[in-house]
């Protein structure tokens, strides 16, 4: 894995994809090198979401290429176990699974799919929880915990696979203020661990701070990409109006 | 027969029926489950053909009375040659019937899950089965036990049936009683005792069921806010 530092983790060339009539993804490029954090911003409607779910194949790109992590995501016949071995993907609204305890969420993946035995998925369960700061929490359930916290849970959950790349799907925008705080720490520590990340947000100074590169994305296209300063010096039209209005 | 009245031994003839009625629902439960099942995976599987087969396969049982699927059962079956004692045509059409009702039943609690709860478990690398499995299939289970043990309640009553067949449950058992005191009132207001002493608890059981699951969901609620 060594000599292949210098192609991208993620590359996107000329994605396509349309809902029914609605099209939503124009012709995206963009590549991310390992280590590399990118955040992705736009209206929603922009195709930032969708363009992020193509990566793990979550949506099935019209025409294109993705390449992620060696794997030709674009091919039909791709094996969609391995990529999702190697993508972990944070979404919205947590999806934790109701049923099992904090511990058992982040252990049943690396028990089920890389038969690992069950004490050293434990350690892997509460290693990643002192990570997203819960390593009291292992023993709730998912319903006796906040939003914060289950995002959290949902994070370690992703990282106990192990993953090279993290995909963060509007994270924090079913959070209040004060929990938003706890997750975006959590990803920032990431960042800092050298974890390539693509995060779709809203958290504009958060983006800012944190990311390598910015990609603001408007009606399907990439429309304007900088380094995280890019923002107090918008280029195009669109994104300085984008900006004004805050989201 | 001297004097037709009720004695010790009809009683103990009727709680005999009781128990082939008991047992006959068993029999349903049981085999329908087992049936329902694979009806229920069938009928949501990836294979459209599968799917659409599965999906006659209950509109079909289920436009049909249970009294002709026994009939045929009974009747049918033995003009092309295959003669079964009642006990095993009833148990055959009360597996059939069971089967398409539970499958339907199961298969909406299935649906129910949360189709995010798929996408988290593909996510994370989880097979078609593992999903279903680990993720879906508990989560499902929760919900489907209220109903079932409500669609028990119509097991119980609907193996009436099968004392048309000749196989002897309660009903059959009661008819037989009454053929020989003539007390239609009291035989079956005893036939009707006898059923909702079997179906109250099963009924009671359910609404506990569903009150949990509820009071579950609600609790959830203040909680989640919590911290």
């Amino acid at each position: 894995m060594k000599q292949e530092n210098m192609t991208p983790v993620v590359e996107l060339k000329d994605v396509h994809k349309r809902f029914g009539s609605n099209q939503v993804l124009k012709g995206v490029s963009f590549a991310i090198p390992k280590g590399q954090v990118v955040a992705i911003i736009g209206k929603s409607g922009s195709g930032k979401s969708t363009a992020l779910r193509c990566i793990d194949r979550l949506e099935i790109i019209d025409s294109g290429t993705i390449q992620v992590c060696g794997h030709a995501v674009h091919d039909p016949a791709i094996d969609l176990r391995q990529l999702r071995q190697d993508v972990g993907i944070v979404f919205q609204s947590y999806n934790l699974f109701p049923h099992l305890t904090v511990e058992q969420n982040i252990t049943l993946a690396p028990k089920a799919v890389k038969n690992m035995p069950a004490p050293q998925a434990r350690e892997i369960a509460a290693r990643t929880l002192k990570q997203v700061g819960l390593a009291d929490k292992a023993q709730a359930y998912p319903e006796q915990l906040s939003g914060g916290q289950q995002q959290r849970v949902a994070i370690a959950r992703s990282l106990a696979m192990e993953p090279q790349v993290m995909l963060f799907d509007e994270v924090t925008s079913a959070l209040d203020p004060q929990l938003t705080g706890e997750v975006l720490r959590v990803i920032e520590a990431l960042a800092e661990g050298g974890m390539t990340m693509v995060l779709v947000t809203h958290e504009m100074e958060f983006a800012a701070r944190v990311a390598d590169t910015i990609i603001y994305m408007h009606e399907g296209k990439v429309w304007e990409t900088g380094p995280g300063d890019m923002l107090k010096n918008p280029q195009t039209a669109e994104l300085r109006d984008f900006l004004s209005h805050g989201l | 027969m001297i004097d037709g009245g009720l004695n010790a031994y009809h009683l103990q003839y009727l709680l005999w029926g009781a128990l082939w009625t008991i047992g006959l629902s068993l029999i349903a439960f049981i085999g329908g489950g087992l049936a329902g099942g694979v009806i229920a995976l069938c009928r949501i599987s990836p294979i459209k053909a599968v799917r659409w087969a599965t999906i006659a396969w209950i509109q079909l049982i289920q436009g049909t009375p249970l009294l002709v699927v026994l009939f045929l059962c009974y009747f049918g079956l033995s003009i092309m040659g295959l003669e079964l004692p009642g006990i095993v045509a009833a148990s055959i059409a009360m597996v059939v019937y069971v089967s398409a009702y539970l499958g339907e039943i199961w298969r909406g609690c299935i649906e129910s899950v949360p189709r995010t709860q798929w996408e988290a478990a593909e996510c994370l690398a989880l097979s078609r089965t593992q999903r279903m499995r680990l993720v879906v299939l508990p989560q499902a289970v929760r919900i489907g036990t209220p109903p079932t043990v409500g669609f028990m309640v119509q097991i119980v009553k609907n193996t009436s049936l099968a004392s048309i067949i000749g196989f002897i449950e309660l009903v059959r058992a009661g008819q037989l009683i009454n053929n020989s005191i003539f007390q239609p009132f009291l035989v079956y207001l005893l036939i009707a005792i006898l059923y909702f002493a079997i179906c109250f608890p099963l009924s009671l059981w359910s609404r506990k069921l569903e009150q949990r699951l509820q009071f579950g969901s609600r609790a959830a609620t203040p909680s989640a806010n919590a911290t």
